[in-house]
């Protein structure tokens, strides 16, 4: 079951303006997306760590998360050293690290952690659909906020119709193994999900036609910047700004 | 019959897939103001086609819809029908599509062109009237099964409509949720069509009960007088049902059709 483990919170950072929260997380990711100086990293992940401590989550589940991600940056940390040209650090067995090769992988690290966290306190701190009303606030298209709601909003279904199929194919005695008979139950199984997702859709369209849709979506959100919301924005872009002067080299470390 | 003019008037409709035979052959059907008419068939006999008809969802290969007195054909006269008719549609999940219970509610009368204020209005005063109060701000893919059914009800009924078609309400409801879904039908004061396979439902809710066959629909006595299976408490031992009312023990009402 999908769930949001951090939507549910009392903090400072969750009773603040759900717009503001994405604005900064958006600035603050692309700021920290672009930087390549070490000082201006560590200082990014610093904010983030001090962004999440806010949020006071569950420490066991921001680092499960955070596992996820960093699974994926030890292949980055086993390929990309031994596979960029520039000067020898060190040799393991036959491969040689390149020094560019390892700074390379260690801003990846740092960038990918300090944005995920940074994510983690700003916007899984809101349920997904005061999301998509924010958005809709920050004049995100229509379009692009309803196809994201809808999709979060019949993943649930889509899930659930997955299970009612696996389920179906384990009683009667599946067992996934590797072989072409596993193959071909798995492609069965995709395709039905996927006949059943457009006769979904189908309904659905139907559903919203028999209560007057016109291709126009009314959003019943008010959100109000607090004054907490003010300070939270002066400080977030006095950090993403500290964070570019650190990366232009007009502070010294 | 009486002399009032039909809300809902079917001539002789045929419809089928392409390429596959004729789910609907030259159907006849008429619903009167105040008919509370129910449909019990077998599956796949066309129930849910003809409301989709109805609302115009899907087109008939032929035949004649008159709707409120209106010849209905094109995709505009639809948008009329609409409005005016509400349908439940069998499953929940199709047809609240709003992360919440109370955006979903108010789509429809946004939709109308109704203000936010109003529409608010609105769906608080139906989700009231359905005992849903304190559902405002849940989400609707975490309702339980029959919580979606109630407040799918509470979507249509926010559209104030005239006439609702209901699409196998009661199915895979529990005891407690199917009781409540009756009560709240037989205080309604629009006709309904009801498409259900609980001949205990249909009896207790609706006036006439028709039958599918054939791709026509028709006044099946037989059926209507003969078919009544039930249970409850203490129904091993002998008993008797009243004709009117229910049978001692038995808290389900379920009085015998009118022969129609």
């Amino acid at each position: 079951m999908l769930r949001e483990p951090f939507a549910a919170g009392d903090s400072f950072l969750h009773r603040l303006d759900p717009r503001i929260r994405l604005a900064a997380a958006v600035v603050y990711s692309c700021a920290v997306a672009v930087c390549r100086e070490f000082p201006a990293l560590l200082s990014a992940l610093v904010i983030a760590v001090a962004l999440i401590a806010l949020a006071r989550l569950r420490a066991a589940e921001v680092f499960k998360r955070l596992l996820v991600v960093n699974g994926l940056v030890v292949f980055i940390w086993a390929v990309i050293p031994f596979t960029f040209p520039g000067e020898a650090l060190f040799r393991l067995g036959p491969f040689t690290a390149a020094r560019e090769g390892v700074a390379l992988a260690a801003q990846i690290t740092l960038k990918s952690n300090a944005i995920v966290i940074a994510f983690m306190a700003l916007v899984a701190t809101m349920p997904f659909a005061t999301a998509g009303h924010a958005l809709h606030r920050l004049r995100v298209p229509d379009k692009i906020v309803h196809l994201l709601l809808m999709t979060y909003r019949y993943i649930f279904v889509l899930e659930q119709e997955y299970l009612r199929l696996a389920r179906a194919a384990a009683i009667r005695g599946f067992r996934p193994g590797t072989n072409l008979h596993t193959y071909r139950t798995y492609a069965y199984l995709v395709g039905m999900l996927f006949v059943k997702a457009i006769d979904r859709a189908e309904r659905v369209r139907w559903a919203m036609l028999c209560r007057g849709f016109k291709r126009k979506f009314y959003s019943l959100h008010e959100f109000e910047a607090s004054r907490g919301s003010v300070i939270f924005l002066i400080f977030i872009s006095a950090a993403v700004l500290g964070i570019a002067a650190l990366e232009l080299g007009a502070v010294a470390w | 019959m009486t002399t009032t003019s039909p809300i809902i008037d079917l001539k002789g409709v045929s419809f089928g897939y392409p390429g596959g035979p004729l789910i609907l052959r030259e159907l006849d059907f008429t619903l009167l103001p105040e008919d509370r008419v129910g449909i019990i068939a077998p599956n796949g006999s066309g129930k849910t086609t003809l409301f989709l008809l109805i609302m115009g969802l899907l087109k008939p290969l032929s035949g004649r819809m008159q709707i409120f007195g209106k010849e209905v054909r094109e995709e505009k006269g639809f948008t009329e029908v609409r409005r005016r008719i509400g349908l439940l549609f069998q499953d929940a999940d199709d047809q609240l599509f709003s992360p919440t219970v109370l955006e979903d509610v108010a789509f429809g009368p946004l939709n109308l062109g109704k203000s936010k204020a109003e529409a608010l209005a609105i769906a608080r005063r139906t989700l009231d009237f359905l005992g849903l109060n304190g559902f405002e701000d849940r989400i609707t893919f975490k309702l339980s099964g029959g919580e979606k059914r109630l407040v799918a009800l509470a979507t249509v009924l926010a559209m104030e409509p005239e006439v609702l078609l209901l699409d196998e309400p009661v199915n895979g409801l529990d005891t407690r949720t199917r009781t409540r879904l009756m009560e709240i039908l037989l205080q309604l004061t629009i006709p309904f069509v009801l498409i259900s396979h609980e001949l205990d439902f249909l009896t207790a809710t609706t006036m006439t009960i028709y039958t599918m066959a054939d791709g026509r629909i028709r006044l099946d006595q037989e059926l209507t007088l003969h078919q009544h299976v039930h249970a409850h408490p203490l129904g091993a031992s002998p008993h008797e049902h009243s004709p009117t009312g229910a049978a001692p023990g038995d808290s389900s009402a379920h009085s015998v059709d009118k022969p129609c």
